[in-house]
């Protein structure tokens, strides 16, 4: 437990991505067998623990000390997990320090009377790093910035495999994953797949860039988009998903093979097929025929549970891409021409409120193409996708192969209002900025970015921002609103959240516009223009 | 016997003696005479008329405020009893840094000691805290006055150093340190674990650490953090090295010298993780100059007075916890206090 405990400490406290995939291994490679594989699952979400409720660890604390005392701890710190972890003073003949599958394990078999005395006892075994990571644990929730996927592509590394390999045999594995770090060791073979309605890895595109725009070695010459070369379709603003069907086994998984199925009852009920298809998780708009803003879909997601009403006011469905299995065949090898038949036919067979078609886009060239991706039919396109005829499914993202091609973002110019200090190489900068435009004779807030600009860049914004400080709010500044700064962005929703009424959808700095003075920067009018309708 | 307040008394400028005329550790304005527990800046001000405090202490004024930072001064080795208009002083070691004391008064019978700041953990850049027998009112700091701070085995927090260094060997290792007592304490700590390769050190820690060097602490081959060599070379052999600054240089521009820094900081505060966290502190080193909870209690009862004064920090959780054992006990609200060297 001591170990995993460390681990979890430092996650929290190292801002890089790279610096916690290095933690990752370091901890795989070292930890014993089942711990790191409890270690695995509590990290990627999978561990289901009996949770104990906050009121009974405060009991437990209470028993020991003063609640008075108590009282002025917690006012202090804050946070119930750091505060009992700091106070609780161990009992000095029970200085054993019980390894993270005992806990999992005696916790599984314990009844909820016991479970307290059992923590208790753990408590006075652990120090204080210790007592915080299991209580974290219990309480629920780690909240130390690691996702399942980071845990995964930190699994590859530590194996030394493809992250797909991973994804795909993950819902067949148990909880403490032997067979798995036996595998990435290279003491056995790849565990095999034996769930019903397995993941198979997902195939992705990459951007078009004409030549005409940029000379660059992964450019596209136009000549090359000819109809008989290339297909093309609409690329859909939604959640990019895997629809797999085995005699009961029905299963939606995201990109990334996470299982997502529980959260989407209603689609899984009109999945009444066999097979694998490939496509785009989409809510449907209230007119009951378009397709909704991204941020319906949002409502949707994440979620543990879902209600009756949500799944009327937001009703989920797929629109299918492409067809990997057809319950019988394995198609992932023949070219893209014979799978969109297949998949035609199929939709025409198996098609539901659930599940329909995504159309294909008629391609004469690349110039009439670019006019369809600039101009959408509907909002919640984002761009186009182009596929090679000859095609087969390759996992991953092959070269020459698939191209999305986006339309262009929004752009917006915006004034810095606020910086903030950033983390790990950008320590000492501030680096996160936050930038409004006029409403009224006021500077709102719309948003928030923090890549985008050159390194040579960013020491400019930070000059500016330490020689145009106006207040200092911890790790914020306020400043002078001179600086414009010309934003990029995917999409706009409404939200209730947000002070201006809007969030942004990706947004970065796009470039720095030094020369325009703060006066003439953008409108609240004109962001709100750009909104769908 | 005297009433203890009749020979310490708070008042706004500090912790006053009538019967010697002077005060302990003056916060606000100069004094006439001056009785100093230890160098750091929120006990010692510079000013005053006389100043009695240990040597090292007077040193370390010096080495702050320049030679005359005082109209007269006068050194009190520990142990030595000096008598001020029929009071009776003399210094016992604290434990915090380099020349602190506690300061301990008697007269007519009655002894009060006001430990300043102090620790009980080993330091190896200073004399060890003494316990003063027969105090009848002892008066206490409380910086760490709440339970939650326990502050770890100094070698634990030292081996997370240690082993970051070895992890992370293409960083620049920058810990915060308060430039009194704390720096001089960790890179002597480092020393002590085999670490010989050229620290790094902040400007504003080279008068102190020579002071330390002086006195007999051996600090080992330090080098300026800050040079005038701008080159990509220079900057690229900070990777894996150490440096050591005071706390606020890593939120400046001074740290955008340094590849890929990993900001550490070695103070008492760490160990609340949620402030580690949210100032930006990736190790978070539970090194403290003041005693934690258990220090602070199990002092009490070892020197076990008549009473018990708390002066500054968290006052009303010790006098609480002094409460529960049946002990008399009142806080002070001494302010004037902030907190140099957690």
């Amino acid at each position: 437990m001591q170990a995993f405990a460390d681990l979890l400490e430092r996650l929290l406290l190292t801002p890089s991505r790279s610096g916690k995939l290095r933690l990752l291994t370091s901890y795989f490679s070292t930890a014993p067998d089942s711990d790191r594989g409890f270690a695995l699952a509590a990290l990627t979400g999978e561990l289901d623990l009996k949770s104990i409720k906050p009121a009974a660890i405060r009991t437990l604390a209470e028993e020991r000390m003063d609640p008075v005392l108590f009282n002025m701890s917690y006012d202090y710190v804050g946070d119930l997990a750091d505060t009992v972890s700091l106070v609780w003073q161990g009992e000095r003949r029970a200085n054993r320090a019980p390894p993270l599958s005992e806990i999992v394990e005696t916790l599984e078999t314990a009844t909820r009377a016991e479970a307290p005395r059992l923590v208790a006892s753990w408590l006075d075994g652990l120090d204080a790093t210790g007592r915080w990571a299991l209580l974290k644990l219990i309480m629920g929730g780690l909240r130390i910035g690691v996702s399942a996927r980071m845990a995964k592509v930190a699994l590859a590394e530590f194996g030394n495999v493809d992250i797909t390999e991973i994804e795909e045999i993950w819902h067949g594995l148990a909880i403490p994953y032997e067979p798995l770090f036996a595998w990435l060791e290279g003491h056995a073979d790849r565990p095999s797949p034996d769930i019903s309605a397995p993941f198979r890895p997902v195939m992705l595109a990459h951007p078009l860039i004409p030549k005409a725009d940029r000379e660059t070695p992964d450019a596209v010459d136009a000549s090359l988009i000819t109809p008989e070369a290339f297909a093309a379709e609409w690329k859909y603003d939604g959640v990019r998903i895997q629809a797999s069907v085995e005699g009961t086994a029905r299963r939606i998984y995201t990109r990334t093979g996470d299982d997502i199925s529980h959260t989407f009852p209603d689609v899984l009920a009109g999945m009444s097929f066999q097979g694998t298809l490939d496509g785009e998780l989409l809510i449907r708009a209230e007119d009951g025929t378009g397709v909704a803003p991204f941020n319906a879909l949002q409502q949707r997601l994440n979620r543990k549970t879902v209600t009756k009403r949500q799944m009327e006011t937001h009703p989920a469905f797929i629109r299918a891409y492409d067809i990997l299995h057809d319950g019988t065949r394995d198609l992932r090898a023949l070219p893209f021409r014979d799978r969109r038949n297949t998949l035609e036919t199929f939709i025409a067979d198996h098609g539901s409120a659930q599940l329909d078609l995504s159309p294909l886009v008629p391609v004469t060239g690349l110039s009439e193409l670019d006019k369809f991706r600039m101009h959408p039919p509907a909002p919640e396109i984002e761009g186009l996708m182009l596929k090679r005829w000859d095609s087969a499914y390759v996992a991953g993202r092959p070269a020459g192969l698939w191209y999305k091609w986006k339309r262009d973002p929004f752009l917006v110019d915006a004034v810095l209002l606020y910086a903030q200090r950033g983390h790990g190489k950008r320590s000492g900068f501030y680096s996160d900025f936050t930038f409004g435009v006029w409403k009224g004779d006021v500077l709102t807030p719309v948003g928030k970015a923090y890549f985008g600009f050159t390194d040579e860049e960013l020491k400019e914004l930070d000059k500016f921002v330490r020689e145009n400080t106006i207040e200092r709010f911890g790790p914020v500044r306020s400043v002078t609103p001179e600086i414009v700064l010309e934003v990029a962005f995917e999409g706009l929703q409404r939200s209730a959240r947000h002070k201006s009424g809007l969030a942004m959808r990706f947004p970065r700095i796009n470039r720095i516009r030094w020369d325009k003075p703060a006066a003439e920067a953008d409108r609240l009018e004109t962001l709100e223009a750009m909104l769908p309708e | 016997m005297l009433r203890p307040d009749l020979l310490l008394q708070p008042t706004p400028k500090g912790l006053y003696c009538p019967p010697g005329d002077f005060y302990l550790d003056p916060v606000r304005g100069a004094v006439d005479r001056a009785v100093i527990s230890h160098g750091h800046s929120d006990h010692a001000r510079g000013g005053h008329g006389a100043v009695l405090s240990h040597p090292h202490t007077l040193a370390i004024m010096a080495a702050r405020y320049g030679q005359n930072f005082a109209k007269s001064t006068q050194a009190l080795e520990y142990g030595e009893v000096i008598d001020i208009n029929g009071v009776s002083v003399w210094l016992t070691p604290a434990g915090h840094i380099l020349g602190s004391a506690q300061i301990t008064v008697e007269y007519k019978g009655l002894r009060m000691t006001f430990t300043g700041d102090y620790k009980r953990r080993w330091d190896p850049t200073c004399a060890g805290f003494d316990p003063v027998d027969g105090t009848h009112v002892f008066i206490s700091e409380a910086t760490f006055g709440l339970p939650v701070f326990r502050h770890p085995p100094t070698e634990h927090e030292m081996g997370k150093l240690l082993r970051n260094i070895a992890d992370f060997p293409e960083r620049t290792h920058c810990i915060g340190a308060y430039s009194l007592g704390k720096a001089q304490r960790m890179i002597r700590h480092l020393r002590l674990a085999g670490y010989d390769a050229p620290i790094y050190i902040h400007g504003a820690l080279e008068k102190l650490c020579a002071v330390y060097e002086e006195a007999g602490v051996p600090m080992g081959d330090l080098r300026p953090a800050t040079t005038d060599d701008t080159s990509k070379a220079a900057r690229e052999a900070f990777r894996g090295q150490v440096v050591i600054a005071p706390p606020g240089s890593f939120e400046g521009t001074w740290a955008q010298r340094f590849p890929d820094p990993l900001i550490g900081f070695a103070s008492g505060w760490m160990s609340v993780r949620q402030r580690a966290k949210a100032s930006g502190v990736e190790l978070p080193l539970i090194i403290s100059d003041h005693a934690d909870w258990d220090e602070l209690t199990g002092t009490v009862r070892e020197v076990n007075p008549d009473e018990l004064w708390v002066t500054y920090g968290r006052e009303d959780a010790l006098v609480r916890w002094a409460m529960l054992e049946g002990r008399r006990a009142r806080p002070l609200r001494l302010v004037g206090y902030e907190e140099e060297a957690g």
